[in-house]
């Protein structure tokens, strides 16, 4: 694996299981600073749960998660409150409140961790907003929002705190052409600009190769390649190559693992 | 703005929620803040309270005086011994009253009924009413009565 | 046969686990730190959710069982020439059962499966966690508010319940039946007691509210993230919190007037 410069990452050995299931292995993973780094694999891998596990909201089974020097599974409450402020997570669903108008789901973080006045918490969701480009729907309700619009809207709230790690957790799923391109352009622009550090979750390959500076590829539990789009795209492995072309079938298969079909279909008549 | 008929319309329900209380209280249970506030205490003996429990009604001519507080066996007397607590603004039942077991109806419930005497002090917290009459029990009337029949 | 009693073990340990979950829950959203000041307007805003919107149903309910009670109770009373009871007979017991027990059905149904859907879907579109990223517990800030607004609302709702049956048993009897109108309320005052029965009906509904929002808040907040999930969530709020309050009132009454 490549050595950074800089790291505001870094996992080492972890391990995390759900039930029986392990979902990740003595995995190692570092982020860079202030780039965008890509997190991929099939569906169900346990990319978001690794969010989470970025987080703080699981504990790994084992392992160290650390962010600059505090390591998440270890903080206490206020630390990890602490900690959390200076991340921002887009969820998958976007997962604005409902209950409240667009201005309150940005204004809400702010109001959480600072004790800013309203004419100033005014000035920052309006900047916030503006940066999505949507101002205009400030006093929508989130149901009034597109799927596109509403995680933008997400996105406003991810960065109201300027955090320095902003997590997307598939922020292109279910997304038509145009709210994609937007969404791309919006994340490389607003990781430029804010210099934060940003972390995609995605199983989209185009629009992902098109904007991660570092490529992490996750299947069985482990990172089985890395790189950046460049270097994934000359690796040599079939997996990587299904992984990376979309093939159906491959070392990847498509068959969930089932006794020989002849014997299914005969079954029936013994 | 939305807010505020939002908060008007959940002080309605709590203050609707207090009013109702109040009247479960005043039109249904009768609750008499004045009288049950202040009462003192008279005890009777009798040989056979039938079927009174406590909070029987203690009555005057029919009207509620007071209500029984405990029923207990009175060990040297063998007999019942009823603790009454009589409203504070009843405070002329001269000490020769006499106290009854009475029933409601032919089948209904039992209280006790005083009826006042000639003297002039007053009952007062702690007292005892002698002149007691115990409850009819229907099995021994119609004994009586069939006693009565066949010895005819 | 091993492999069943393993099986039965094996879920009775994971109902264990769910009933400490839910312990959990109650201990964190209500006994730990709570801070009034945040919670305040979010608690007026569920009182309107769980109380004032559950209002129609309740007074509508409390209505006509009130004048079912008039009816029935006279055709009985009537054969005993006491009709003059059925006022005692409706306010008994409205105050003392009715009252409690189909407020805290008609709110399992009403308010808990609502609360139950609501919490569920928060926690399906991820509402929960993005809070938690924020920095907010959301079992403060979502649940305890639900929580206690479940709580204050029922006995209300219990007591309009009570009050609107009595007198649609009155509208029946005095109205319609013509049952002398001062006997009507003499014989009901003279044998309801404030304390005995009116105050042991509220307690009985306090007791309801907190089990029936106990079990909502707690399906809602531990359920499968998905529709599936969360209907199946709302389905157990509705049959767990009615089989509670029924055993549990049995409970109660056993206690309150029972000669125990
Ligand atoms: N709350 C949960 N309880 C049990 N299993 C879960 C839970 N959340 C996710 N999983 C399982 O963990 C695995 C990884 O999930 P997830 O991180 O959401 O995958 P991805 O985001 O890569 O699609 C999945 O197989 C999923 O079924
Ligand atoms: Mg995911």
């Amino acid at each position: 694996m490549k050595e950074f410069d800089d790291v505001v990452i870094d996992i080492k050995k972890l391990s995390f299981s759900r039930g029986d299931r392990l979902i990740y292995d003595e995995v190692d993973i570092k982020v860079p600073r202030g780039k965008i780094t890509a997190i991929m694999g099939p569906s169900g891998t346990g990319k978001t749960t690794l969010l989470r596990l970025i987080g703080g909201q699981l504990k790994p089974d084992s392992g160290s998660i650390l962010v600059d020097d505090d390591n998440i599974p270890e903080l206490g409450r206020s630390d990890l409150f602490n900690v959390r402020e200076r991340m921002g997570m887009l969820f998958q669903s976007g997962a604005l409140f409902t209950d409240i108008s667009v201005f309150e789901n940005v204004a809400f973080p702010i109001r959480v961790h600072t004790d800013l006045s309203e004419d100033m918490i005014r000035d920052v969701v309006f900047m916030k907003l503006q940066a999505v480009g949507l101002r205009g729907a400030h006093d929508l309700m989130p149901s009034e929002l597109s799927g596109g619009m509403a995680r933008r809207v997400a996105l406003a709230r991810a960065i109201s705190l300027d955090p320095d790690i902003v997590m997307y957790d598939e922020p292109f799923t279910g997304q038509d052409p145009i709210a994609m391109g937007v969404l791309v352009n919006l994340i490389r622009e607003l990781n430029a600009s804010l210099e934060h550090t940003s972390i995609i979750v995605s199983h989209d390959i185009q629009e992902t190769l098109g904007i991660a500076d570092y490529i992490y590829i996750i299947a069985d539990s482990k990172v089985i390649a890395s790189g950046t789009p460049e270097e994934l795209s000359k690796v040599e492995s079939e997996q990587v190559k299904q992984f990376m072309h979309g093939l159906p079938d491959g070392p990847v298969p498509f068959h969930f693992p089932a006794d020989d079909i002849v014997s299914d279909l005969m079954g029936g008549q013994q | 703005m939305r807010m505020r008929i939002l908060e008007i319309s959940v002080g309605a329900f709590i203050v609707a929620g207090a009013l109702a209380l109040v009247g479960l209280a005043l039109n249904v249970s009768g609750l008499n803040v004045s009288n049950s506030d202040q009462t003192y205490t008279v005890y009777a003996r009798f040989e056979n309270i039938g079927g009174l429990t406590p909070r029987a009604k203690v009555t005057m001519s029919g009207v509620a005086i007071g209500e029984v507080n405990e029923i207990i066996l009175d060990k040297d007397e063998l007999m019942a011994r009823v603790e009454m607590n009589i409203y504070g603004d009843v405070d002329f039942l001269s000490i020769d009253s006499s106290a009854s077991i009475l029933t409601a109806g032919l089948l209904g419930e039992q209280y006790i009924g005083i009826s006042v005497g000639a003297e002039d002090d007053s009952l007062k917290d702690g007292d005892y009413i002698e002149d007691t009459q115990s409850a009819l029990v229907l099995e021994e009337l119609i004994g009586k009565f069939l006693f009565n029949e066949v010895s005819e | 046969m091993i492999n069943q009693l393993a099986r039965l073990g094996h879920k009775g340990l994971s109902k264990l686990a769910a009933f400490g979950r839910a312990g959990m829950i109650l201990f964190q959203s209500l006994v730990a730190a709570p801070q009034p000041l945040i919670m305040f307007p979010l608690l007026v805003k569920q009182i309107y959710f769980v109380g004032v919107l559950s209002l129609i149903i309740i007074v509508v309910s409390g209505l006509f069982i009130g004048m079912v009670l008039g009816l029935q109770g006279y055709t009985i009373l009537v054969d005993y020439g006491s009709e003059q009871a059925v006022g005692q007979m409706v306010a008994l017991s409205l105050v003392r059962e009715l009252a409690p027990v189909v407020t805290a059905l008609l709110f399992a149904g009403r308010a808990g499966s609502a609360l139950t859907a609501e919490i569920g879907l928060m926690k399906a579109t991820e509402q929960l966690s993005s809070l938690e990223m924020i920095g907010v517990d959301p079992l403060r800030r979502i649940i305890a508010p639900r929580f206690w607004a479940g709580f204050i609302c029922l006995p209300i709702l219990a007591a309009i319940f009570a009050l609107v049956g009595i007198y649609g048993g009155a509208l029946v009897s005095i109205d319609w039946l013509g049952i002398y109108e001062g006997s009507f309320w003499a014989n009901m005052q003279n044998s309801v007691d404030f304390y005995d029965d009116v105050v042991n009906g509220l307690i009985k509904a306090v007791a309801f509210g907190f089990v029936v929002t106990w079990i909502a808040v707690f399906q809602g907040y531990d359920c499968i993230p998905t529709s599936e999930g969360i209907s199946q969530a709302t389905t157990k709020t509705v049959v767990y919190s009615s089989l509670a309050v029924l055993g549990l009132d049995f409970i109660l009454t056993a206690v309150m007037f029972g000669e125990l």
